[in-house]
């Protein structure tokens, strides 16, 4: 039990009520944190920071493209771009009154302002338009933060980074907070962080989000995943962001 | 039960080297291979391979061939140059079914047949399950 | 949608040997993996690659299976004078795509 446990320790920042933020606490400390592209051998990590040699930009381009594209176009709205704007998803969106990542304020977007539907998740316009807005703001530090409008979803993604599941009955945690940096079938197990999607992943031979790597952990441990892009996983992804402050943006990462 | 794919053989690299070349002598040289030493796995690895040729009319490489003794197929890629490329040296990202060495031949235009190779460890491997 | 990215120097010397690259989004499905059935999913892939300089062959290269997904090339040219570069892919059943690049040589 010593597991949920440590799940909700925070410790309330001594600051006026009206800019109250709530400081958790994280198995990693914040010194020893450090992204999944530690853990790839140089010739991957030169890969994925030359520009053409990196797969991932031809999502990128494509969602440039694509950018332009609608009535009006989405660039016609945002002229001056998106710059660092990755770095706060997943966000609260005060409309809806959900907490949203980025893929889902790109297709709020698309029905809000465009009259446009819905992208379904992992299709490849939308990784496309994902990858574009959040390479505006690569090498850039995550900036998330827990407020009391968010502080339910990041206690039920803390939730399910604690809980034991599946056949093998483990939990996130235990591989990515207990057991970073040792090996685990020719892989070696990183801390977990989101920073690098969507990514490049070589398994799969192909790009693809967050929600899709976080749906291979589950499996992996044999347990029935969430549907990507679920309130579940989207709560999970804003979990995983607030863990991994300060650490910047590499998407499009390029991952094992 | 999981499937297999068999994999080819050194037998199966040599053969599909005589189906191409015939009984042609084929000389170790001239023919430089990179691949990392370890591959992050067998998806997507890099090679690169430059061929000593001054790339002229009258003597420049005119075809590269990448074999493997051990994915599926034997014959990964294979390349067409003439004395335009300028250079005979080409990269490219191939799929290895584990820890192997890469043959490479380079057939010049008088007709002579160079060789090279270079071992890489897989650690995970692509096309096969093994 | 298939998304070409290619790198051609924009300008050269006459006679100089330069680096093209050229990437395409295709997954070179092998023939030889198994869906999650335990059906085998068929070969998809492309099987030409050619580089055309001023309508010239130049450069081409035969993929099989072995190729990785969103196949990359980089390979040489000799710069003999401007004009353009072309790229041609075209896959097992004879579809293809193309893109150019225009050099100015001095
Ligand atoms: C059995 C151990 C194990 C468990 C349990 C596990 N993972 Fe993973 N996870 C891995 C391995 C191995 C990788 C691939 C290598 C790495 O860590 O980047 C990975 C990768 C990741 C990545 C990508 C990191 C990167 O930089 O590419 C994220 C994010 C992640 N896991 C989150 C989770 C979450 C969230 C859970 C719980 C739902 C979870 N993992 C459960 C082993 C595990
Ligand atoms: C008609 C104008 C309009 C169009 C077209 C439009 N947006 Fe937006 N966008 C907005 C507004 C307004 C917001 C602020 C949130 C809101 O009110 O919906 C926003 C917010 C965003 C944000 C989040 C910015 C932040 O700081 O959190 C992103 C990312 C974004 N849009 C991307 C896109 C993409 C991608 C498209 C095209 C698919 C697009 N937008 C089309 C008006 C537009």
């Amino acid at each position: 039990m010593r597991l949920l446990a440590a799940c909700f320790l925070f410790v309330g920042a001594a600051c006026s009520p009206e800019t109250t933020q709530l400081e958790p606490d994280f198995t990693i400390e914040a010194s020893q944190r450090v992204s999944g592209s530690n853990f790839l051998t140089p010739e991957t990590v030169a890969q994925q920071n030359d520009d053409f040699e990196n797969p991932g930009y031809l999502w990128v381009e494509r969602g440039a493209d694509l950018f332009e594209q609608g009535e009006p176009s989405c660039a016609g709205c945002h002229e001056n771009g998106l710059e660092g704007v990755a770095t706060h998803y997943p966000a609260f969106d005060t409309g809806t009154q959900t907490l949203i990542n980025l893929e889902g304020r790109i297709n709020l977007c698309r029905t809000r302002h465009q009259g446009l539907t819905s992208l379904p998740y992992e299709s490849d316009e939308l990784l496309s338009l994902t990858a574009f807005v959040a390479e505006q703001s690569r090498g850039l530090p995550i900036s998330v933060e827990v407020t009391p409008q968010t502080q339910s979803a990041f206690e039920s993604g803390a939730n399910y980074f604690m809980t034991r599941r599946g056949q093998l009955n483990l939990a996130c945690t235990q591989c990515h907070d207990d057991n970073w940096g040792k090996q685990l079938r020719g892989d070696t197990i990183s801390q977990g962080h989101g920073n690098g999607f969507p990514a490049y992943r070589f398994e799969w031979e192909d790009f693809g989000s967050l929600h899709r790597r976080l749906h291979d952990c589950d499996t992996g441990v044999r347990a029935a995943p969430m549907e990507l892009g679920s309130q579940t996983y989207i709560d999970l992804e804003f979990y995983l962001a607030v863990r991994a402050s300060g650490l910047e943006l590499e998407s499009p990462g390029i991952r094992r | 039960m999981i499937p297999r794919v068999a994999a080819a053989t050194e037998d199966e690299m040599n053969e599909a080297i005589r189906g191409m070349f015939g009984d042609r002598v084929i000389t170790e040289g001239r023919v430089n291979v990179d691949l990392p030493p370890i591959a992050e796995n067998g998806f997507s690895v890099p090679i690169d391979i430059s061929v000593d040729s001054p790339m002229t009319e009258d003597d420049y490489v005119k075809q590269i061939v990448v074999l493997s003794p051990r994915n599926p197929l034997p014959v990964l890629a294979q390349y067409h140059l003439t004395p335009m490329s300028g250079r005979a040296d080409v990269s490219a990202r191939i799929r290895l079914g584990g820890t192997q060495s890469i043959r490479v031949i380079a057939e010049m235009n008088d007709g002579t047949l160079w060789s090279g190779a270079k071992q890489t460890l897989v650690t995970l491997a692509a096309c096969v399950i093994d | 949608m298939t998304t070409i990215r290619l790198s051609v120097p924009q300008t050269a010397d006459r006679g100089e040997i330069i680096e093209l690259r050229a990437m395409i989004q295709h997954e070179m499905e092998s023939g030889f993996r198994f869906g999650s059935r335990g059906e085998m999913i068929p070969q998809d892939i492309i099987t030409k690659f050619e580089c055309f300089y001023n309508g010239t062959l130049f450069f081409s290269s035969d993929f099989h299976p072995g190729v990785a997904a969103n196949p990359i090339l980089k390979f040489y040219a000799r710069a003999n004078e401007s004009g353009s570069f072309e790229f041609v892919w075209t896959d097992q059943d004879g579809q293809s795509w193309s893109d150019s690049a225009q050099i100015e040589v001095s």
